[in-house]
């Protein structure tokens, strides 16, 4: 399982973020979203996964609401807010400039 | 901008949610973890695992599910006020629970904080609120004294003559105005006459003290002096109560009369005083009326009736204008030469009116606050050691809580709750005890004494009291939140468990506890050392050898009111009728009269003299001066050591005599009779006085004024006191004697007739000393029994502690005796220290109060010794009982238990 340690600080809100951008999701789809869209590689935990959410619903950047999920059971479905989009663009930027510059780093070593 | 602004109200609203809906939003969050399993489940079938696999695999990916849980609500970031307020809810259910410590606790600290808070608002009306006057820093008394007078002088008084060259050439004051220190008026009332509290004042008076009347106007100039018409103020209270608040009464007369002065007059109401007004210099008064009219000591210099008020002009600071005011002094001086014809130098002196208003009021006030405050110190001493004692019983369980993973600073902020409610329901219940206090113990202070420190009237809570509460409230808040915190640190989870499971001792709080006990023996001693000193005092002072016997001796203050024959001219005509018919009254031995009467409330009036023939050796000393009628001397019973008293012949005229006491003949007459030589009153004009006899001392003044050279003139005033010695109790003859001046003259005024042990223990001296006594007193057995019972608390613990130890030592063969010493040596050890802390710092505590000490040194040895005998007895009986518990220890209940 990967921790949010493991991940780049901060990454863990971008990736929420670009999930839930498609389309409005609940807790665990928004995991298995990241895990299928990683090829398999980015394996997010449920001890990262809520908090982070409900640290980005608390940010306004996500909003939450009670809907009926596909096997017909009550699950809470977040979404994207504008002030979330903001967000994500600038975290997406944010990340191709560091990816970038890591890149450049470790291939020219 | 907007955008910012929708989110941020979004956001409060999500936290208020939160807050507000908690147990729904937790609610929420089990049913969005519990679905993710579910699904997590799901997927795990679906991948062909059985159902139990499924849901072990499931789990293993979840974690910890409560520490999930924890970080979401950590997210929330409500989770310091959530933590708080489940703490409180935690801490006021465990108080509930613990209710014998919880009410114990805020008993003790209660106590502490209402006595610190009510003596405190007695401090805040004396000392801290503004003066009800304009500026009141800006003013001050005025007096002069020799250059060489002490620094503790600081108030005196001046003649009328005098004061009126001082307003005139004067230049550093603002404004200036005097009153006579000779205060209260008989007032004509409907049902007779009544003695009313009032002064006289010059004009201007109350512009002086920058106070606009409510009503009316005040004193003009032309009100003041020789021909000056008869007006009157009043006090709002007066105007309240007595005229109900008569929107017309200015133009309305009264007549008012000055005990002193013959004849009443209608006075024209000028004006009314605004309700906050007081005058604390003097007694505060009801009726204000104007220095006027012919009255002897206001035309002559040598007199001095009146006490100075002004206001120091803008710019002038108070060493310039005292500079100001000796140079007016010095001129007077050489205008009017004084009586002995030695130019004694005399300097301006000015006091800031605070320091006069309060007057012997200051010493007494810090005294009960220094004394409030030790109190308030061994209640939170006491709550301390509550909390370390309540701490050591639950240190298993807070080695536990930590093992659990509860971080040291939830801890510390659960406890720290907990101390914290303490605090704010002791500090709450403390101010509410100390508001009814506060008007409890004005209540207790009886008129006169009220009158005489007016700033009293309104103690109570203010914004300062109710500050001064809070501080202290918040220190023990602090304090009390502290003990825990020092208690839980992780380090010591470790032997807590160790200990906890080996029944062992709680070494931390022996070491706490122990000088927890000595500090609290110690305060305790020293509260109770000064509480005994007082008391002593209190009880000499009520008992001073005046010299004469006080019992069977009954005092009645008599004043001729009108303008009709009752007025008692010719001098002591009327006294001489109404002493002879009251000396008839079955059960009296005997009656005589003077103007003021033995051991009255000041040595006023005083006069300096000098001796006849000898102008080298003038006598500067005042001393004071009587006007006592015939037999006065022989119903006191005080011995006449040569020469005659008067009789009533001496009192018709013929030529001015005087008696002296012991202490003016031994000082000015040293080996010469003095029977037949004569001496001088004040200035030149006044007349030879022969010397017809000597008497032993006796206390004309106060019970602690020191011996003074005493003059004894033929009584010549209206107003009279009279003293009668009786056969048996004074309070059966009281009304025979009230009764039968009545009789001679129905339209007298008879003012607290009392016995003369009842007058000396009224008297401002003693009064005020007895009230702080019994304040200090109480304070000191409050403080006892805490201290006992901390004392009680510390043994009882140490002894449950060790039974493990003492059950060793007597299947090891020590003897019950030896068991029983090794307690009550620890015991003694606690007591000891104490002790002896506490006796030094009580004689030190002593030693700086040591003015309010009347007869009794600060080391008084047999005092020390019986507060120290009470302490050791009452702390032997506290450790009895756990010693006796501790012999009955049984070794093979012990040694089983383990």
């Amino acid at each position: 399982v990967s921790k949010p340690t493991d991940l780049v600080q901060g990454t863990l809100d971008l990736l929420i973020l670009k999930t839930v951008a498609l389309e409005p999701m609940h807790g665990w789809a928004i995991a298995q979203r990241i895990r299928q869209m990683s090829g398999e590689v980015l394996l997010v935990g449920q001890s990262a996964l809520y908090p982070a959410l409900h640290k980005l619903e608390q940010q306004g950047w996500i909003e939450a609401e009670w809907k009926v999920s596909e096997n017909s059971r009550r699950a809470k479905y977040y979404r994207l807010t504008a002030a979330g989009r903001d967000a994500l663009d600038a975290e997406a930027r944010q990340w191709a400039r560091l990816s970038a510059a890591i890149s450049l780093v470790v291939n020219k070593a | 901008m907007e955008v910012r602004m929708m989110r941020w109200l979004a956001t409060v609203s999500l936290r208020l949610r939160s807050l507000l809906l908690g147990g729904r939003v937790e609610r929420e969050l089990r049913e969005e973890l519990a679905y993710h399993l579910e699904r997590e489940v799901a997927a795990g079938r679906a991948a062909g695992l059985s159902e139990a696999e499924a849901h072990v695999a499931a789990r293993r990916t979840l974690g910890a599910v409560a520490q999930n849980q924890e970080a979401c609500r950590d997210a929330r970031r409500v989770a310091f006020v959530d933590h708080t307020m489940r703490d409180l809810r935690f801490a006021i259910r465990q108080l509930a629970v613990n209710r014998g410590f919880a009410c114990t606790t805020i008993g003790v600290l209660t106590l502490g904080i209402a006595s610190a808070v009510a003596i405190f608002g007695f401090v805040d009306a004396a000392m801290l609120r503004p003066l009800p006057y304009d500026a009141p820093t800006r003013l001050v008394h005025a007096f002069t004294t020799g250059p060489d007078a002490p620094p503790s002088m600081n108030r005196s008084s001046v003649s009328y003559l005098n004061f009126r060259d001082w307003r005139e050439r004067s230049r550093a004051f603002g404004a200036m105005a005097a009153y006579d220190v000779r205060t209260g008026f008989n007032l004509t009332t409907a049902s007779g006459p009544e003695r009313v509290r009032g002064l006289r004042v010059t004009a201007g008076f109350f512009h002086t003290l920058g106070v606009a009347p409510a009503l009316g106007r005040e004193f003009r100039r032309d009100e003041e002096g020789q021909d000056a018409p008869a007006v009157v103020m009043l006090s709002h209270g007066a105007w309240q109560t007595r005229f109900g608040g008569d929107p017309a009464i200015l133009g309305r007369t009264v007549t008012l009369q000055s005990p002193w002065l013959a004849g009443g007059e209608p006075h024209v109401v000028i004006g009314v005083l605004p309700p906050a007004f007081h005058f604390g210099m003097a007694a505060e008064a009801d009726f204000w009326a104007t220095i006027r009219g012919p009255q002897p000591c206001w035309e002559v210099r040598p007199c001095q009736s009146l006490e100075v008020v002004a206001r120091l002009a803008d710019g002038v600071t108070p060493e310039a204008a005292a500079a100001d005011l000796t140079l007016v002094v010095a001129q007077l001086r050489r205008e009017h030469p004084p009586a002995d014809g030695r130019a004694v130098p005399q300097v301006a002196r000015l006091t800031p009116l605070r320091d006069v208003v309060l007057g012997n009021v200051r010493l007494p006030l810090l005294m009960l606050l220094g004394a409030a405050g030790l109190l308030w110190l061994i209640a939170a001493i006491n709550g301390v050691s509550l909390l370390l004692a309540r701490s050591e019983v639950r240190r298993r369980e807070i080695a536990v809580r930590h093992a659990l993973g509860a971080s040291s600073g939830r801890l510390v902020l659960q406890f720290g709750t907990e101390a914290v409610v303490l605090a704010l329901v002791s500090g709450t219940l403390g101010l509410l005890l100390a508001a009814w206090s506060m008007r409890a113990l004005v209540g207790l202070l009886d008129a006169d004494m009220l009158a005489r420190m007016p700033y009293f009237r309104d103690v109570g809570l203010d914004g300062r009291v109710i500050a001064g509460a809070a501080a202290l409230t918040a220190v023990l808040a602090v304090v009390l939140g502290l003990v825990p915190a020092l208690r839980t640190s992780k380090a010591r989870t470790i032997a807590g468990l160790k200990e906890a499971t080996r029944g062992g001792t709680g070494a931390m709080w022996r070491r706490a506890g122990a000088p927890l006990v000595v500090a609290e023996l110690a305060i305790a001693m020293v509260l109770l050392v000064n509480a005994s000193l007082l008391g002593k005092s209190v009880y000499r002072l009520l008992n001073v050898d005046p010299g004469f016997p006080v019992d069977h001796l009954a005092v009645v203050p008599v004043s001729p009111v009108g303008t009709g024959g009752d007025t008692g001219r010719p001098a002591g005509q009327l006294a001489d009728r109404i002493a002879e018919r009251v000396a008839a009254v079955p059960g009296v031995v005997s009656a005589a009269y003077a103007d003021i009467g033995p051991v009255a409330a000041s040595l006023a009036p005083t006069t300096s003299f000098a001796v006849v023939g000898r102008p080298d050796d003038t006598v500067r000393e005042n001393g004071p001066v009587r006007r006592v009628g015939p037999g006065y001397f022989r119903t006191l019973q005080v011995t006449l050591q040569r020469g005659r008293e008067f009789s009533a012949a001496d009192l018709r005229g013929g030529r001015p005599l005087v008696i002296i006491n012991a202490t003016a003949a031994r000082r000015y007459f040293r080996g010469e009779d003095p029977i037949g030589r004569s001496i001088v009153f004040g200035g030149p004009a006044s007349p030879r006085r022969d010397i017809v006899g000597v008497v032993a001392d006796i206390q004309d003044g106060p019970p602690d004024a020191l011996p003074a050279a005493a003059a004894y003139v033929p009584f010549d005033e209206t107003a009279f006191t009279l003293v009668v010695r009786t056969e048996g109790p004074e309070s059966s003859v009281l009304p025979a004697i009230v009764a039968a001046v009545h009789d001679v003259a129905p339209g007298v005024l008879i003012q607290r007739e009392a016995s003369m042990a009842d007058r000396i223990g009224r008297l401002p001296a003693t009064a005020l000393s007895r009230a702080a006594a019994w304040l200090v007193g109480a304070f000191a057995a409050i403080a006892f029994v805490l201290g006992v019972a901390g004392l009680y608390g510390v043994v009882a613990y140490a002894v449950g502690q060790r039974s493990r130890e003492i059950g060793v030592r007597v299947a090891l063969g020590a003897g019950r005796g030896g068991i029983y010493r090794l307690v009550m040596r620890d015991a003694g050890w606690l007591v000891s220290l104490g002790a002896a802390v506490g006796l030094a710092a009580g004689v030190g505590f002593a030693t700086l109060t040591r003015r309010l000490l009347f007869g009794i040194e600060s080391w008084d040895p047999a005092t020390l010794a019986a507060a120290t005998l009470a302490l050791v007895v009452a702390a032997l009986v506290a450790s009895y009982a756990p010693a006796r518990r501790a012999m009955a220890v049984n070794p093979v209940d012990v040694l089983r238990s383990e």
